[in-house]
């Protein structure tokens, strides 16, 4: 019930944010965009799902995200039938199909899945910061660069986040279960 | 086996076959791309619209006689990139001049409250559009709204009181459609797509 709760409240924060996105790249694709998909995993976070099940769910959350990942659908986003398809496929086919699969994914898989987060943020961050032409015509080219820098910042914060537990003891590889269900969250 | 990974190939077809779909077939990544294939792809018809250009003459925005009409879209305060473009414009209408090829080249204003046709007029002497082959237009400011919808421009204000705008070269064929979009600074790639028209 509390999770619901959060869920929803994520989901108003970012419908809030509607008009907020027009101007901001950051504000979209950074903050109302992760707030969606945070919607969908709080809506499921205690539920649990058949091993089987895992790997397709994790492709299709993977093709929702390469989906939101193209410029062009960035500028769609902001018409309406683009802005209603992101408000369902973020939360349901993002956030619920992650929040489901994650659990049953391995260490090496999980590993290989931030490896490429980051990589993905540095050549995006590279690529907003440093190309000459507006990528969205939506967006102007300075707004563009700020995202470029924001992507950067967010992949060096996460590559921390990440790395410590690794480097420093992680607790959650031991509290797995035979099944190869984790029972902690990230 | 089989009966396990089938689902997760099944998924992974049809990810794949989404973002093959929604990129143009790889071909385009961003909307100014998606634009550009689809002028080419399906040339939407131009309404028979008038424009009044710098000496407050109406012209038609679409092409007459046999003649294409090569359109750009400015604002003539415009500090960076109309500037750059205006004079790719005119190295391609000298060019075509001199092969004779007929073409009418507008460069419409997207913002016709300040453009007046004096405005234009400064703007079209800085760049040498005399009015012959090439002057400087704005619409009417309750058909702007449906010639940038139809030409898929984008405009934003910026924080200089100007606009940033998707800059480039649309082309009306002679049945008045639109029916190519160029980089403004492709003039090769413009003088070609017209004289392969013309042969």
């Amino acid at each position: 019930m509390k999770l619901l709760g959060l869920a929803l409240l994520a989901a108003a924060e970012a419908v809030a944010l509607r008009y907020a996105v027009i101007e901001s790249p950051i504000r979209h694709v950074l903050v109302q965009m992760p707030l969606l998909v945070l919607a969908g995993v709080l809506l499921v976070w205690n539920r649990q799902i058949r091993h089987d099940l895992a790997v397709p769910l994790l492709f299709v959350a993977l093709t929702v995200f390469l989906f939101w990942m193209l410029p062009r659908n960035v500028d769609w986003a902001l018409t309406l039938p683009g802005e209603t398809v992101k408000y369902l496929s973020l939360p349901l086919m993002l956030g619920v199909p992650l929040r489901l699969s994650w659990p049953w994914l391995g260490p090496i898989l999980r590993g290989f899945l931030k490896a490429n987060a980051l990589s993905m943020l540095g050549v995006l961050g590279f690529l907003y910061t440093h190309a000459p032409i507006r990528i969205c015509n939506s967006y102007l080219l300075s707004a563009q660069q700020d995202l470029g820098t924001a992507f950067l910042y967010l992949g060096a914060g996460l590559a921390c986040l990440w790395a410590i537990p690794i480097l420093f003891g992680n607790s959650c590889s031991r509290r797995s279960n035979s099944t190869g269900y984790a029972s902690c969250g990230v | 086996m089989l009966v396990r990974v089938l689902p997760s190939v099944l998924v992974a077809s049809i990810g794949l076959g989404t973002l093959w779909h929604a990129t143009d077939r790889g071909q385009a990544f961003t909307s100014e791309a998606a634009r550009r294939l689809d002028a080419v792809r399906a040339p939407r018809p131009v309404p028979a619209l008038q424009l009044e250009d710098m000496s407050s003459q109406l012209v038609p925005l679409l092409p007459q006689g046999d003649e294409v009409v090569l359109v750009e879209f400015i604002y003539t305060v415009c500090g960076d990139i109309c500037q750059v473009a205006a004079a790719d414009f005119a190295t391609i209408r000298d060019q075509l001049e001199v092969r004779g090829v007929p073409v009418r080249m507008i460069s419409v204003s997207f913002d016709p409250e300040r453009d007046t046709p004096e405005q234009m007029a400064i703007y079209g002497e800085a760049h040498e559009a005399d009015g012959n082959m090439w002057t400087v237009a704005r619409p009417m400011s309750e058909d702007l709204p449906l010639l940038l919808e139809l030409f898929d421009v984008t405009v934003i204000p910026d924080e200089w009181g100007g606009f940033q705008h998707n800059a480039a070269i649309h082309v009306i064929d002679g049945d008045g459609r639109f029916s190519a979009v160029f980089d403004t600074d492709a003039i090769d790639a413009v003088l070609a797509h017209l004289e392969e028209r013309n042969s």
